[in-house]
C-alpha cells in the first residue's frame, strides 16, 4: 500500500492506506480524528465537511491522493479549546440535539464567514443548505452563525 | 425551603444504597421507578459501578463536587442533560458543581432504561426527585449531628448547610459522616416556586466535548485489536443466501476475513473503507425465499381491506351505523402515506468483542436490557459475562430500539473471535430498515342538526396497528357515536417503531379530516374543535387520555400567539391542536405565495408538557419535532419494488434542509403538572398544520403524503383563493 503525507492540523501526518481511500475514513480511522463524521459518503449530508486550502470540502468524495500536498483542517484543527467564535456561538445557542451534524455545520459555517463576513440571513441558509441536520436544529444553526458573523465583525 | 405533601409510596430504603468511597466522597446508588433487590450493594470501585442492583448513582466528593452518572440512553433528546438537572435541584446544589456522565451498563436489571416513547422524564420524575432529597437530608442529618442541633432547623443552599445559629459546613465538609447515615424514609421534596435549577435554561452537558468534534458516538468507539466489519445483506426482502465466493473480497489488501452467518456475510478488514470496498466484491447466489413485494400491490391490499369488513373494533361508543343513517351531512375521506426509513445520521453501528470469558458490548442503543438478554440467548451465553456500554446517539427516531446491529456484531465477533465494530454504509442502514410501516386511514364524520354526532376511523397497515390508547385520544369522548377499527396485512418487510408512532401520520390525517369538516359545517374551524372538547369535560370515562381543559388552553394560547384570524393580507394559515405522548399541542402553520409556490414561513407551536426542566433543550425539542414532520409530510417518500427499496441514499432520498425549515415558535404552558413527553409530541401535529395552511394558500386539500408528490397541488392558484 502506498505511504502518503498528509498535513492536517498543522501537523505532518505519515499514513499507508490505498490511494482511493476517501480522505473522511483515513482521518477516521488512520489518524483518530473521529470529530469528522460519516454520514452518507457521497457528498449529499456535508457531516464530514473539513478545509483543504481553507475552502469546505466534503471528505468522503475526496481521496487521501487528492490532498496531498493541500492543508487540511478538521474540526479538532479549528481551535485549540472550542474558543472559535463559530464555536462559542454554537454553545451559546446550544445548537446540538443529538450532535452528529455539529462538526460539519461547524466547518461549513466557519469557511463560509471567512469568505463572507457579513452574511444576510438568506446567504447564511443558501450557506448551510447542504448541510443535513436529521435533528433538524436548522432554527439555531441559522442563529448560531448570524451570532458568529456579528461576533466576529 | 417550603415543602410539598409527600406522594411517594415505595421505600426509599429499598430503592437506594449509600457507601463511602476509599478515596473520601459519598456513593448513592438508586434504582428508579422500582425498588432494589433486597441485597443490594453499592459498589466501592468507581470504575465498577454496580449497575446490577442500581442503575444510577451520584457521588458527592469530599470537596463538594457532585457526579452524577446518568442512566438513561442519549439520542439527542437532551435528558443526558435534563434529568441530572431534577437530582441536583432536590440535592440543592448549583449546577456549576455538577459534573455528568453515562453511566455504563452491564446485566439486565436496569428499569425503563429505554429511551423511547417520551417517557424517561415522565417516569424519572418522582424518583429522581426523591434520590436528590434524600441525598440532601442525609447530608443536613450528618451536619445537625456535627452541631448536635436539631436537623429541622438547618437550611441547605447551593452545597452549603446552616443552622439556626449561622453557623455553616458544605456538603464537602460532612460528606464521609453522611456516608454511614441511615437512609431516611421522610424527605421533603420542593415546592415548585422554590426551584432554581429546574425551569433555567442549561446547556447540553456535552456541549464542549460536540463542538470540538472528541469521540462521543458509537462509530468513534475503538478498541486495541479491532477490526471493522461491512455486512453484505439479502438485497431484497424475502431473500436468501444460497452461496458466496468471497475470494475477490478476501484478495484485497486489509481484510482479514469473511463470514458468513446466516442469510448474511461480513467482510473484516482493518479499516471502514476497505471492508466496504471489499463488501462490493463478494459475488452471492440468492434465491426466493418469499414473496418479493412492492408498493403499487400494497396499496391495493390496504385500499382492499379499507372497503372490506374484516376489521378489529378498538373502541366503540354508541351505534355509528345508526347515527350515520341519521344525519343529513356526511363527510368520507381516506389518507395514505408511505413507508419511512429512520435516517438516524449516525449510521447503525455496534462494536462487540465476544470471548470465552465475557462478552464487552459499546455503542448506540437505545434499549440495552433488552440488546443484552438477547445476546446472551444468541450465544448461549449468561447475561452476567455480558457488560453494555452506551455511547451518544446519533439520532434515534426509534430505529435504535431494535438491537439487530448489536446482535449482528456479537454474532461476527464470536465467528471470528476478534473484536469487532459493525458499520453498516448509508446504504446498509436505508435499505436494511425496521421502517414505518405504510399506512392508510379512512375516516367518516356524520353531522345531524349543526352537530357532529358520529365518527368511524377506520386503519389499514402493513404488519401491526395503532396501539391500545391511541383510541382514546381525542376526539373519542367528544362524540357520542365513535368508533376506531382496524386492519392489517403481513408483509415480509420490516416495520417498527418512528418517532411517535401511528400519530405521525393519523395526527395529519385526522387534522386535515376537522379542518375540511367546519367548512362542510360552515363554522369556524377552531371553534368546531372547542365546541367538541366541551362535551368531554367532567367525563367519567377513565380511557380518555387527554384533558379537555389542557386542550382549550393550549388551543386559546396558539389562537393568541400565532394571530389567528388577523394574520397580515397573503398569509394564509392552518391550525391543529393534538394530544398524545401525554402532552397536549396546538400548532399554526403561516404559508405565503412566493413566485408563484407556497411556502412554509413560520410555525407558532404551543406546549403542555408539563413543568419543563430544561426550556432550552426542551425548545430545540420542540422546534426539531415541528420541522422533522413537516419534513417527512412534505418529502418522505420511500416505496419498494420486487422487495427492494427505491431510494438507498440522501440524493434519491430527500430530507428537509436549512432553505426549506420555516421559522418555528415555540411556546410552553407554564403549570405546575409533572412533566410529560417532549421528544415526539411535536411532530404529528406539524404535517398537518402545514396541510390545512396550504389548502388555505393553494385551495388544494392534501391527503396523501409526502406532498411533494403532488407538485400540481402545490401551486397557487391562478386567482388567489382564501381557503
Ligand atoms: S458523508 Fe460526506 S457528505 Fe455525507
Ligand atoms: S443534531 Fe442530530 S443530526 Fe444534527
Amino acid at each position: 500500500m502506498p505511504t502518503y503525507e498528509l498535513k492536517v492540523n498543522g501537523e505532518t501526518r505519515t499514513l499507508q492506506v490505498s490511494a482511493d481511500m476517501p480522505l473522511m475514513w483515513a482521518l477516521r480511522d488512520h489518524l483518530d480524528l473521529v470529530g469528522t463524521k460519516y454520514g452518507c459518503g457521497i457528498a449529499q449530508c456535508g457531516s464530514c465537511t473539513v478545509h483543504v486550502d481553507g475552502a469546505a470540502v466534503r471528505s468522503c468524495v475526496l481521496t487521501v491522493d487528492q490532498a496531498q500536498g493541500k492543508e487540511i483542517t478538521t474540526i479538532e484543527g479549528l481551535s485549540e479549546d472550542g474558543s472559535h467564535p463559530v464555536q462559542v456561538a454554537w454553545k451559546e445557542i446550544d445548537v446540538p440535539q443529538c450532535g452528529y451534524c455539529q462538526a460539519g455545520q461547524i466547518m461549513t459555517a466557519t469557511a463560509f464567514l471567512n469568505d463572507n463576513p457579513n452574511p444576510s440571513e438568506e446567504e447564511i441558509k443558501s450557506a448551510m443548505h447542504g448541510n443535513i441536520c436529521r435533528c433538524a436544529s436548522y432554527n439555531r444553526i441559522l442563529r448560531a452563525v448570524s451570532l458568529a458573523a456579528e461576533n466576529m465583525s | 425551603m417550603e415543602t410539598t405533601n409527600k406522594t411517594l409510596t415505595f421505600s426509599r430504603r429499598a430503592f437506594m444504597r449509600t457507601s463511602s468511597l476509599a478515596g473520601g466522597g459519598l456513593l448513592i446508588g438508586f434504582n428508579f421507578v422500582t425498588a432494589c433487590k433486597p441485597k443490594a450493594e453499592a459498589p466501592i470501585d468507581l470504575a465498577n459501578l454496580n449497575y446490577n442492583d442500581f442503575n444510577a448513582f451520584i457521588k458527592i466528593a469530599d470537596n463538594g463536587a457532585v457526579t452524577i452518572f446518568s442512566p438513561n440512553p442519549e439520542i439527542g433528546q437532551g435528558i443526558k442533560t435534563s434529568m441530572p438537572m431534577i437530582i441536583a435541584e432536590e440535592l440543592d446544589v448549583s449546577w456549576d458543581m455538577v459534573h455528568v456522565e453515562q453511566g455504563v451498563l452491564d446485566t439486565e436489571n436496569y428499569t425503563r432504561q429505554v429511551a423511547g416513547g417520551s417517557q424517561s422524564i415522565r417516569h424519572g420524575w418522582d424518583a429522581l426527585r426523591q434520590t436528590g432529597a434524600t441525598a440532601r437530608q442525609m447530608l443536613v442529618n450528618a451536619a445537625a449531628a456535627k452541631w448536635g442541633v436539631d436537623a429541622a432547623e438547618c437550611k441547605t443552599s447551593e452545597g452549603v448547610i446552616t443552622n439556626a445559629a449561622g453557623e455553616t459546613l458544605t456538603y464537602g465538609d460532612v460528606v464521609n459522616e453522611a456516608a454511614a447515615m441511615e437512609v431516611p424514609e421522610d424527605v421533603a421534596l420542593k415546592s415548585v416556586k422554590d426551584y432554581k435549577i429546574i425551569g433555567t435554561d442549561r446547556s447540553n452537558v456535552d456541549i464542549d466535548e460536540i463542538i470540538t468534534g472528541k469521540p462521543l458516538f458509537g462509530l468513534d468507539y475503538k478498541a486495541e485489536g479491532m477490526l471493522y466489519a461491512s455486512v453484505m445483506r439479502p438485497p431484497a426482502f424475502g431473500q436468501k443466501l444460497v452461496s458466496v465466493d468471497d475470494a475477490g473480497a478476501r484478495a484485497i489488501t486489509g481484510v482479514t476475513d469473511v463470514v458468513q452467518f446466516g442469510n448474511k456475510v461480513a467482510v473484516l478488514a482493518s479499516d471502514t473503507w476497505t471492508a466496504m470496498k471489499a463488501k462490493e466484491q463478494l459475488r452471492p447466489v440468492w434465491e426466493a425465499e418469499s414473496a418479493a413485494e412492492s408498493t403499487a400491490e400494497h396499496d391495493k391490499i390496504l385500499m382492499g381491506l379499507l372497503d372490506g369488513n374484516e376489521f378489529n373494533t378498538l373502541r366503540t361508543d354508541g351505534d355509528v351505523k345508526k347515527a350515520f343513517a341519521q344525519c343529513d351531512q356526511i363527510l368520507e375521506r381516506t389518507y395514505e402515506s408511505p413507508f419511512l426509513p429512520h435516517n438516524c445520521l449516525e449510521p447503525m453501528n455496534f462494536y462487540a468483542n465476544v470471548s470465552a470469558e465475557k462478552i464487552h458490548l459499546v455503542g448506540p442503543i437505545q434499549t440495552p436490557e433488552w440488546t443484552a438478554n438477547r445476546v446472551a440467548e444468541l450465544l448461549e451465553r449468561d447475561v452476567a459475562d455480558i457488560r453494555l456500554e452506551m455511547t451518544r446517539q446519533g439520532g434515534g427516531f426509534g430505529r435504535r430500539l431494535y438491537g439487530d446491529f448489536a446482535l449482528e456484531a456479537a454474532e461476527i465477533s464470536n465467528l471470528a473471535q476478534k473484536p469487532v465494530q459493525v458499520v453498516f454504509s448509508r446504504e446498509d442502514d436505508m435499505a436494511d430498515g425496521i421502517y414505518r410501516p405504510a399506512l392508510k386511514y379512512r375516516i367518516k364524520a356524520g353531522v345531524k342538526d349543526g352537530k357532529v354526532i358520529a365518527y368511524h376511523l377506520k386503519e389499514a397497515a402493513i404488519n401491526s396497528n395503532m396501539y391500545g390508547l391511541i383510541p382514546n385520544f381525542f376526539p373519542a369522548g367528544a362524540i357520542e357515536n365513535y368508533q376506531v377499527d382496524v386492519a392489517k396485512y403481513d408483509s415480509n418487510i420490516t416495520t417498527g417503531a418512528w418517532r411517535a408512532p401511528y400519530t405521525n401520520f393519523l395526527a395529519f390525517a385526522e387534522q386535515g379530516f376537522f379542518d375540511e369538516l367546519a367548512e362542510l359545517m360552515e363554522v369556524d374551524r377552531v371553534q368546531l374543535r372547542l365546541d367538541m372538547l366541551q362535551n368531554v369535560k367532567g367525563t367519567e370515562d377513565e380511557r380518555i387520555q387527554y384533558s379537555p381543559e389542557r386542550m382549550e388552553k393550549v388551543i386559546q394560547a396558539a389562537v393568541e400567539k400565532s394571530g389567528w384570524g388577523s394574520q397580515p393580507e397573503g398569509t394564509y394559515q392552518g391550525f391543529v391542536n393534538y394530544y398524545c405522548h401525554n402532552s397536549h399541542v396546538a400548532e399554526v402553520a403561516d404559508v405565503v405565495i412566493e413566485d408563484g409556490i407556497p411556502v412554509v414561513k413560520k410555525v407558532t407551536c404551543v406546549v403542555d408538557c408539563g413543568i419543563v426542566i430544561n426550556p432550552l433543550g426542551a425548545k430545540n425539542q420542540a422546534e426539531g419535532g415541528v420541522i422533522d414532520g413537516i419534513g417527512h409530510s412534505m418529502y418522505g417518500d420511500f416505496s419498494f419494488e420486487n422487495g427492494k427499496p427505491t431510494a438507498t441514499n440522501f440524493d434519491k432520498y430527500r430530507l428537509i434542509r436549512m432553505r426549506e425549515a420555516p421559522q418555528v415558535e415555540v411556546h410552553f404552558m407554564e403549570n405546575e403538572h409533572s412533566p410529560t413527553g417532549l421528544g415526539e409530541p411535536t411532530l404529528p401535529p406539524a404535517g398537518g398544520a402545514v396541510a390545512n395552511a396550504l389548502k388555505a394558500a393553494t385551495g388544494n386539500r392534501l391527503y396523501n403524503q409526502p406532498f411533494s408528490k403532488y407538485p400540481e397541488k402545490l401551486k397557487a392558484p391562478d386567482k388567489e383563493i382564501l381557503g
